[in-house]
């Protein structure tokens, strides 16, 4: 039994940390045991709620009710959804309510699109690391396509010690909110790796020691970017995965 | 793996898979059952991981919400819809408590005995269910370190990494007592998925 498989009983109570999570998800979509497992431990899990009941007081009730009266109620999925991935074509199944969610409000956000400027502001120091991190022997790509058309890669390369994040098509950003990259380092865990200038189809370097970072990760951020991620990421880019 | 996900929970009354494919279509009276049939053990999860009254029914409220939106989404083959919905408060609950950690770090003075697998009876809980009594049997049978470790997990809201830290065992062995807990709790109530 390898480490994944043995991350079933993490996973089935929520134990794993965002990048595991991911990594594990991953690993789901492809091994049935494992799926197959996780229902059976999250069923057991579940059955811990009985212990700790308590009735709620009334005015939640009255909360959710009315709430619900406000929520359209999603269409099913037909077939179910999986996020598909470009060079490796690996299935990707995780967190797909929320990737997907967050994907909808970005794509729901770019209808009305926006001018932008593809390569105008690159400086030449950026296109030089790319070209450097792109061209390494020993680079590495994960890419995710979202709903709507868009991608993104993010390729890394341990030699070069950097990791740059290539974009087509992505719809601009919720008003007032900007893209900030991250890259998961082992000790200090999430640290911001840059703010993603406004544009549909860009090359960005991350900032940062890419050799050390186990994977990236977009999160929606207040403009200006924020010192910690404070959204679930629409996406995770798994470094240990790429290969 | 064998699935039975059809079948109602061994004690309950109402058919809950049949009440979420009804909220999925949007039927409000159907959805006000599943809460009631509901609440009180995804509320009193909540409540048991995030500890303060008002956060717990935030989150089950977003919880209920995330519910109704997605009822349609609901695979029956994967499991129960009672798991499938404290699933969800779980993690709700969950990311509550990481992201209030993250905004503020945690104190790190953590104190065991406070968060180990416990069965408070308090006045406001709801009478012990038969359901209750053979839980806690069956967590009985964990050994000490299975209890503690899959308590601190599912009620304590903690990553394995900071479950192994807080008992000062290697990383390794906190996922395996999580796990080999959970399999031996599974086994021992005679859960099918």
């Amino acid at each position: 039994m390898n480490d994944v498989h043995a991350l079933v009983g993490a996973y089935a109570v929520d134990a794993l940390d965002d990048i595991e999570r991911a990594a594990f998800e991953r690993h789901l979509a492809g091994c049935e045991d494992c799926r197959a497992e996780v229902a059976s431990l999250q069923e057991t899990a579940g059955l811990l709620a009985e212990t700790t009941a308590v009735e709620p007081p009334a005015a939640l009730r009255d909360r959710v009710l009315a709430g619900i009266t406000t929520v359209r109620p999603l269409p099913p999925i037909t077939p179910e959804p999986t996020i598909s991935v470009g060079r490796k074509t690996r299935s990707r199944r995780f967190r797909v309510a929320t990737l997907v969610a967050a994907a909808a409000v970005v794509a729901a956000v770019g209808a009305g699109g926006t001018a932008w400027h593809p390569w105008s502001d690159d400086s030449s120091q950026t296109v030089s690391d790319a070209s450097a991190v792109l061209g390494a022997p020993d680079a590495q790509s994960t890419s995710l396509d979202f709903d709507g058309g868009a991608s993104a890669t993010v390729t890394h390369s341990d030699s070069v010690g950097k990791a740059v994040i290539v974009t087509h098509k992505m719809p601009p950003p919720p008003a007032g909110m900007v893209y900030q990259l991250w890259l998961q380092q082992p000790v200090s865990g999430m640290v911001s790796a840059g703010v993603m200038p406004i544009a549909a189809d860009q090359t960005v370097v991350l900032t940062g020691d890419a050799a050390t970072a186990k994977a990236a990760g977009i999160t929606i951020e207040p403009k200006g970017g924020s010192d910690h991620p404070t959204s679930e990421p629409i996406a995770l880019f798994d470094f240990g995965q790429s290969a | 793996m064998p699935s039975s996900p059809d079948e109602p929970a061994p004690d309950s009354g109402p058919d809950l898979p049949d009440l979420l494919r009804r909220s999925g279509r949007g039927d409000e009276a159907a959805f006000a059952r599943l809460y009631d049939a509901t609440a009180a053990r995804a509320y009193g999860m909540a409540l048991r991981v995030v500890r303060d009254p008002a956060q717990a029914e935030e989150v089950a409220q977003e919880a209920f919400l995330e519910i109704w939106r997605t009822a349609s989404r609901y695979d029956a083959d994967r499991g129960s819809a009672l798991s499938w919905l404290l699933t969800i408060t779980h993690r709700k609950a969950v990311d509550r408590v990481r992201s209030a950690e993250a905004s503020s770090r945690r104190d790190t003075s953590y104190h065991q005995n406070d968060h180990a697998v416990e069965h408070d009876t308090t006045a406001e809980a709801v009478q012990t269910s038969l359901e209750a009594h053979r839980v806690r049997g069956a967590l009985a049978t964990l050994t000490d370190v299975q209890r503690e470790a899959v308590g601190l997990a599912y009620f304590g809201g903690y990553t394995h990494t900071e479950v192994a830290t807080m008992l000062d065992v290697p990383l390794g062995t906190a996922k395996t007592r999580i796990r080999d807990g959970l399999i031996r709790l599974r086994d021992t109530l005679g859960v099918e998925s």
